[in-house]
């Protein structure tokens, strides 16, 4: 029999009932809620007159709509004010634990999954989020959901699927100084571009990639639906197991030991076979900058902005064209030489500690440049806030000029107050440069922390590596 | 769940690939509690040359006339053209649900995003993928010919035009019969409680930290 894929593992061991036709009853062992996309959940749920399942399997926390600024006066906006109130009413009412705005534990959704042990390799994850990707670092099958599949598993704790074909990015060698996760990321979604993953679950392995820490393989997989991939997955190894010891909701004593052993086998067998493998050279992988409204568009620091004439098709030519005239950018233009008005750190992709720690590097003992309107630091939660605080983070942010925020979603999305301008160009460690993404009309170039707070400082883009 | 038989409709074409669902619904929309009212928000931005915030009456709005929407002869489409990877990005079922508050019933392209896809049947939208080859051609008819309909049977998995060309799509057996017949899916699956409880029997003596 030949070897079996982890995603073929991890599926089997979510199997309760396969139809004739090979739709899978599946079992979802967490469920992560937040505030935008549960509420109408929650009322289907009562207009069915039906229950939760299994309200332990459930956490809630508020994310995309709560201020990062002082939050003693609350939410000023009452429409996201009122999102924020209902999550409260519906965990409240059907008895699910939720971090609340004042709890420290409160944070980005697939920020505390992981820092909390609520997410553990084998699991299957879900949330209605397009980023639950990034749980599949653990070696757990993790994908976001629409509104009528989070009242479903609510109702079910099941999904019907059909399963996944499955796709090995490997990635073999060793990356160049300055050169992060968000690089490869972006790098593989430039080579196989956004729809790409269509279709299929990742796997990244490679040596480069078991050399990755936890929290590198978590802004890999969080990209993975960005190349369009519902789930992307990095096999166990003893980094993942260290990263989940001892943490609040992991398992101790004979649990632990019991779990473990099973962990240990979640890897893909050497003789497994993918549908696709697509493979990278570490080594080549240079600083990226996205210059377009989609992560495909994309090139390193060193290059320039394509010119819509080179295009592969005629459709990318009419993409290109349209892109550069949204960004307001002339073909050829070196990449260095584009200047940028504000500088967001954070984000599900990139707001862990390490993620702040490599943005610091960078800041510490300069200035944020005149030209930067507003270069602004959101930690993932609350409790990255107060190890960064530990550490002194903060004082070297606001030292150079950096806001230090509270924790939430923030200006990935631009739906509390955060948010560019019409015409606002931004550098961002977050993972959407489409039209509009980050406020209506702004200008989004996608990058990892390290050119994030270079690009701050220098007022443009800058390579980390010549710093 | 709303059912989706046959229909016979005016057909929008927009032509752009990689249409996310931040453009398909910008978030300040998101904050609704509600399922229902997302169809004046339709692709917000690109529809009108005003910012727009949810409460606004959309008759104050100023339209852009250049979206394509905004073209009077697509006025009341329901059937959606659109090019590669439509739908990706967010999860947002806001999407599909400002399309059928809209009016679209049916969106017709090379290749979707998976979760908008799937979100789609959940909302009585038929997604059809068609080759780009047959695409490229229904734009081109479509952008001539004023008052271009096609004609949708889902049972039979046809696309009709109006020259007579038939042309054949494949849909996953479950999802058709559930559309066809606008089943609750909670409804069917609650039908397997037995099966889900025999799991979690199993699951508990195997995996207890799993089960808090």
């Amino acid at each position: 029999m030949p070897g079996q894929t982890l995603f073929q593992k991890l599926w089997d061991a979510h199997v309760v009932h396969v139809e004739a036709d090979g739709t899978t009853l599946l079992y979802i062992d967490r469920h992560l809620v937040h505030e935008v996309t549960s509420p109408q959940a929650f009322e289907g749920l009562k207009l069915a007159h039906r229950i939760p399942r299994r309200v332990d399997a459930a956490i809630a926390v508020p994310d995309h709509n709560v201020p990062t600024t002082d939050r003693s006066q609350g939410i000023a906006d009452p429409i996201s004010r009122l999102q924020v109130e209902t999550l409260d009413a519906n965990c409240a009412e059907f008895g699910i634990t939720e971090f609340g705005m004042d709890d420290i534990r409160q944070g980005i959704v697939h920020v505390i999954g992981p820092e909390e042990g609520l997410t553990l390799p084998g699991m299957t994850v879900v949330c209605g989020d397009s980023h639950t990707s990034t749980h599949g670092a653990f070696g757990a099958l993790a994908f976001g959901i629409g509104t009528s599949e989070v009242e479903h598993v609510l109702a079910t704790q099941c999904l019907w699927q059909k399963p996944s074909k499955t796709m090995l990015v490997k990635v073999d060698g060793t990356l160049g100084k300055g050169v992060t996760a968000k690089d490869i990321a972006l790098a593989v979604i430039g080579e196989i571009g956004t729809a790409g993953g269509t279709g299929y679950a990742l796997e990244f392995g490679g040596s480069a990639i078991r050399a990755l820490s936890m929290e590198g393989r978590m802004t890999l997989c969080n990209m993975a639906i960005e190349a369009g991939a519902r789930a992307g997955m990095v096999a166990v190894d003893q980094t993942t197991i260290d990263y989940v010891k001892g943490r609040p909701y992991s398992p101790k004593g004979d649990a632990w030991d019991k779990a473990v052993a099973w962990w240990n086998t979640l890897h893909s067998d050497a003789d497994a076979a993918f549908d696709r493998v697509v493979e990278l050279d570490a080594a080549q992988i240079a600083p990226q900058v996205t210059w377009g409204t989609s992560p495909e568009m994309v090139t390193t620091v060193g290059g320039r902005v394509p010119d819509p004439a080179d295009a592969p098709s005629e459709v990318k030519r009419h993409d290109w064209t349209r892109a550069l005239e949204y960004m307001g950018l002339a073909a050829g233009t070196p990449i260095a030489e584009i200047p940028v008005d504000k500088v967001f750190i954070g984000s599900c992709t990139n707001s862990r500690i390490e993620d702040l720690r490599e943005a610091a590097g960078v800041a510490k003992g300069r200035r944020v440049a005149s030209n930067v309107r507003l270069a602004m630091v959101v930690p993932g939660s609350g409790l990255v806030k107060q190890q960064a605080e530990a550490e002194g983070l903060d004082r070297i942010f606001v030292e150079a000029g950096f806001e230090w925020r509270e924790p939430g979603c923030s200006m990935c999305l631009a739906m509390n107050a955060d948010r560019l301008e019409p015409g606002e160009r931004c550098a961002s460690t977050s993972n959407r440069n489409f039209e509009g993404r980050q406020g209506q009309g702004g200008r989004t170039h996608l990058v990892s922390p390290a050119m994030a707070a270079a690009a701050a400082c220098a007022g443009h883009f800058v390579d980390v590596r010549k710093l | 769940m709303h059912k989706f038989t046959v229909l016979d409709g005016l057909v929008v074409p927009l032509d752009r690939a990689n249409v996310d669902t931040d453009a398909i619904i910008p978030k300040q929309f998101l904050k609704s509690i509600k399922r229902a009212g997302f169809g004046p928000n339709l692709f917000d931005e690109w529809r009108y040359l005003d910012h727009g915030e949810p409460g606004m009456d959309p008759a104050t709005r100023k339209p852009n006339p250049e979206f394509v929407l905004n073209f009077p002869r697509y006025a009341g489409g329901s059937v959606l053209l659109a090019r590669d990877n439509f739908g990706c990005g967010s999860s947002r079922e806001h999407a599909p649900w400002a399309l059928e508050d809209y009016g679209i019933r049916a969106i017709i392209a090379p290749s979707f995003a998976d979760i908008f896809y799937n979100n789609c049947f959940k909302n009585g939208i038929l997604p059809i993928v068609l080759d780009a080859a047959a695409v490229g051609r229904l734009f081109r008819e479509c952008e001539t010919a004023e008052g271009y309909r096609l004609a949708i049977d889902l049972d039979r998995q046809t696309v009709t035009t109006p020259g007579g060309e038939v042309l054949g799509f494949e849909v996953d057996g479950g999802r058709k019969h559930r559309l066809l017949n606008g089943l609750d899916d909670i409804g069917l699956t609650l039908l397997q409680a037995d099966r889900i409880k025999a799991y979690e029997e199993r699951r508990k003596l195997e995996a207890p930290w799993l089960f808090n």
